[in-house]
Formats: structure tokens, C-alpha cells, sequence
């Protein structure tokens, strides 16, 4: 077992215990909610694990490094990019999808890519964006955000 | 409201059983595509599992964090807390707003928008929403694990850093374009609230 699933589970365990200490009724509620989504998200994650293994088992390394490794430069990062803005996978499905994407070859420009715009754009929602919060802002938002998303892509292919 | 609530369990069990016939197909498909790779079997199911008890050794942890935030931070709390701050104090007090509250990003539209008829500043409204959308705690806590503390500590300050300048740049935009528009009828209303 690793440092880090270790350090998560004593986090939990530590937000658990405060909030028994201040509110039973309100932690147990909490419990009752934490299980329910939690099969509620079950299937998603499953599928997107069934996905991962055929990624890496299946595709060769080299195919996934010509599209969106460092050779493949800037356009791969705006190709990826792209493809988060448009794809719909929730959050804490698309963490797993990038860790699996990095080890077969991706950058670290592209999986920041990805991931950024993959949860900051939202091209499925927009409608509904617009909807509530005005052309302007929602239109904005998302073409500013796909910008940023990018610029910090970059950053961190330069730092890390 | 009870009407609504028992809707909305209507369309959630739909939602979930959506997603198991999608996750029947995604297994009709995999097994298919083994048949034609009989030599990946292996790699492939051993990479599954793999994945699959790093995310079972996680996933209960994060949702126990979640379902906490969930009960603790109502959206009224945060509608109203986010409402009445203003100015810099705004600045940093929208992101850390954001990341409390958990669900998708379109469930923040409506509160979003709840915000902009109270008054808050546009400014705070789309930190909030960034914020919202990218920095929840519960979904760092499962970014740490697959891409590792350096990897996340780096885009997390990144985002907070470029989501701010957003925000402000948005803010001078439409109360610019806002007051181009209102200074023939109202003499140029500065500020930048709707």
C-alpha cells in the first residue's frame, strides 16, 4: 500500500472523527450519503477501469505517444484539449483516465490539458450555462477557461 | 418540494440504470475485443485490477469526505455567505466557496445565477464556478493518488492563480460592455454588479 492512499484514508478517518465529535446526527447522515453515491458511481468507475486496461493492454505505447506525447508538440496538447472540452466524464473518473494516459506515453502538458478542460469546459452543459447565467458570461467563461487551460498545460510541461 | 425530491429519485434510478446497461456493453465489448487479442488478456485484466483496488482503497475514503461537505455546506449557506462578501475579501473567500460544496459543475449554474440577482460580483461568480468545477477536495484527494502530490500541488496552484485573473477580466469586460449599453438611458452606472 502506498504513502499516499494511506495519508488519504487517515485524512477521512480524521474529518470523520471531528465531525462525530460535533454532530452525530449530521455525521451519520453524512455516512448514509458518502454509501449511496458511492454505488451510485460504481458503474461509471468500473467502466472507465474496463477502459484503461484495454488502453494499455491493447494500444501499442508508441500510438499514444505520436498523438499526444512530446514529440507530438503543441498540436497534440490542443488536440487533447479538445477532446476534454467536448468529452463529459466525470472528475473523478478522468483522474484514474489521466494517471493511465501518462504512464503509456501522453506528456505532462497534455494530461494537464486534458484534465483542465476536461472539468472547466463544459461544451455537454453550456446550454444550460447559457441558460442560467447569460449568453455573455457563459460564452466568456468557457472560451477564456479552453485559453487558460492550455497556458497552464504548458506551464507545468516547462516545470515538471 | 416533495413532488420535486421524488422526481428527481425518479431520474436518478434512471441515470443508474443507464449506466449499468452502459456498463454491460462497455464488458460485451471488452470481452470482444480479447477474443480478437487473445495474447492481451493477461496485461489487460491484470491492469483492471490493478486500477480497481487502487480505486476501491481510495473511492470509500473520498466519498466519506464527500458526503460530509455534502451534509455540512448547504448551497443556502454558501448562495448566502458569497452574497453578502464583496471586494478582495470575495476574491478569496469564492474559491474556497467552490471547493466545499460537491456535485457537477451544473448544479453550481443555478446557484451561480442565484448570486448574480443578489448582487454578488461577477468577479466572484465565475472564481466560484471555476472553483467549483476544478478544485473540490474530495476530487484532489483522487488526483494525488493517479497523478502524484507534484503533478497536483502545481496544477492546483496554477488554476487558483489563472481562475482570479479570469474572473477580474470577465468582470471589466461586461461592465464595460454593461455600461456602453446603460449610459445612454441611465448616464454610465458604474460598478460592476447586474
Amino acid at each position: 500500500m502506498n504513502p499516499t492512499i494511506i495519508f488519504i484514508n487517515l485524512f477521512a478517518l480524521g474529518c470523520l472523527i471531528l465531525a462525530f465529535t460535533k454532530d452525530r446526527a449530521k455525521t451519520e447522515q453524512s455516512v448514509k450519503v458518502a454509501v449511496k453515491t458511492f454505488f451510485y458511481i460504481l458503474p461509471p468507475v468500473l467502466i472507465i477501469i474496463i477502459f484503461i486496461g484495454l488502453l494499455l493492454g491493447v494500444v501499442p505505447p508508441g500510438e499514444i505517444s505520436k498523438v499526444i506525447g512530446e514529440q507530438s508538440g503543441f498540436s497534440g496538447v490542443l488536440f487533447i484539449a479538445l477532446l476534454g472540452a467536448i468529452l463529459h466524464i466525470p472528475a473523478f473518473m478522468s483522474f484514474p483516465l489521466a494517471g493511465s494516459l501518462l504512464k503509456s506515453g501522453a506528456s505532462i502538458s497534455a494530461v494537464a490539458a486534458f484534465i483542465t478542460t476536461l472539468t472547466m469546459v463544459g461544451t455537454a452543459t453550456l446550454p444550460l450555462e447559457i441558460k442560467e447565467l447569460g449568453k455573455k458570461i457563459a460564452l466568456l467563461r468557457n472560451g477564456i477557461s479552453f485559453i487558460i487551460a492550455i497556458v497552464i498545460a504548458l506551464i507545468m510541461g516547462a516545470i515538471l | 418540494m416533495k413532488i420535486e425530491e421524488r422526481e428527481r429519485e425518479k431520474q436518478t434510478n434512471k441515470a443508474m440504470i443507464m449506466d449499468y446497461i452502459l456498463l454491460g456493453a462497455t464488458l460485451i465489448v471488452a470481452a470482444t475485443i480479447l477474443l480478437i487479442f487473445p495474447d492481451r488478456v493477461d496485461i489487460v485484466t491484470t491492469t483492471s485490477w490493478a486500477y480497481f483496488l487502487e480505486m476501491m482503497l481510495i473511492l470509500p475514503a473520498v466519498m466519506v469526505v464527500m458526503g460530509l461537505f455534502t451534509v455540512w455546506v448547504s448551497k443556502e449557506t454558501v448562495v448566502k455567505y458569497l452574497g453578502k462578501t464583496s471586494g478582495i475579501k470575495g476574491i478569496f473567500l469564492a474559491p474556497l466557496f467552490g471547493t466545499l460544496p460537491t456535485g457537477p459543475l451544473y448544479l453550481a449554474f443555478p446557484m451561480a445565477s442565484s448570486l448574480i440577482k443578489k448582487g454578488a460580483r461577477i468577479s466572484n461568480i465565475v472564481i466560484f464556478l471555476s472553483a467549483w468545477a476544478c478544485i473540490k477536495i474530495p476530487q484532489e484527494m483522487v488526483e494525488l493518488q493517479f497523478l502524484g502530490p507534484k503533478f497536483m500541488v502545481s496544477r492546483l496552484v496554477l488554476t487558483i492563480i489563472f481562475v482570479t485573473i479570469m474572473g477580474v477580466f470577465i468582470e471589466r469586460i461586461i461592465g464595460w460592455s454593461d455600461k456602453k449599453n446603460s449610459s445612454r438611458s441611465t448616464g454610465g452606472e458604474t460598478g460592476a454588479s447586474i
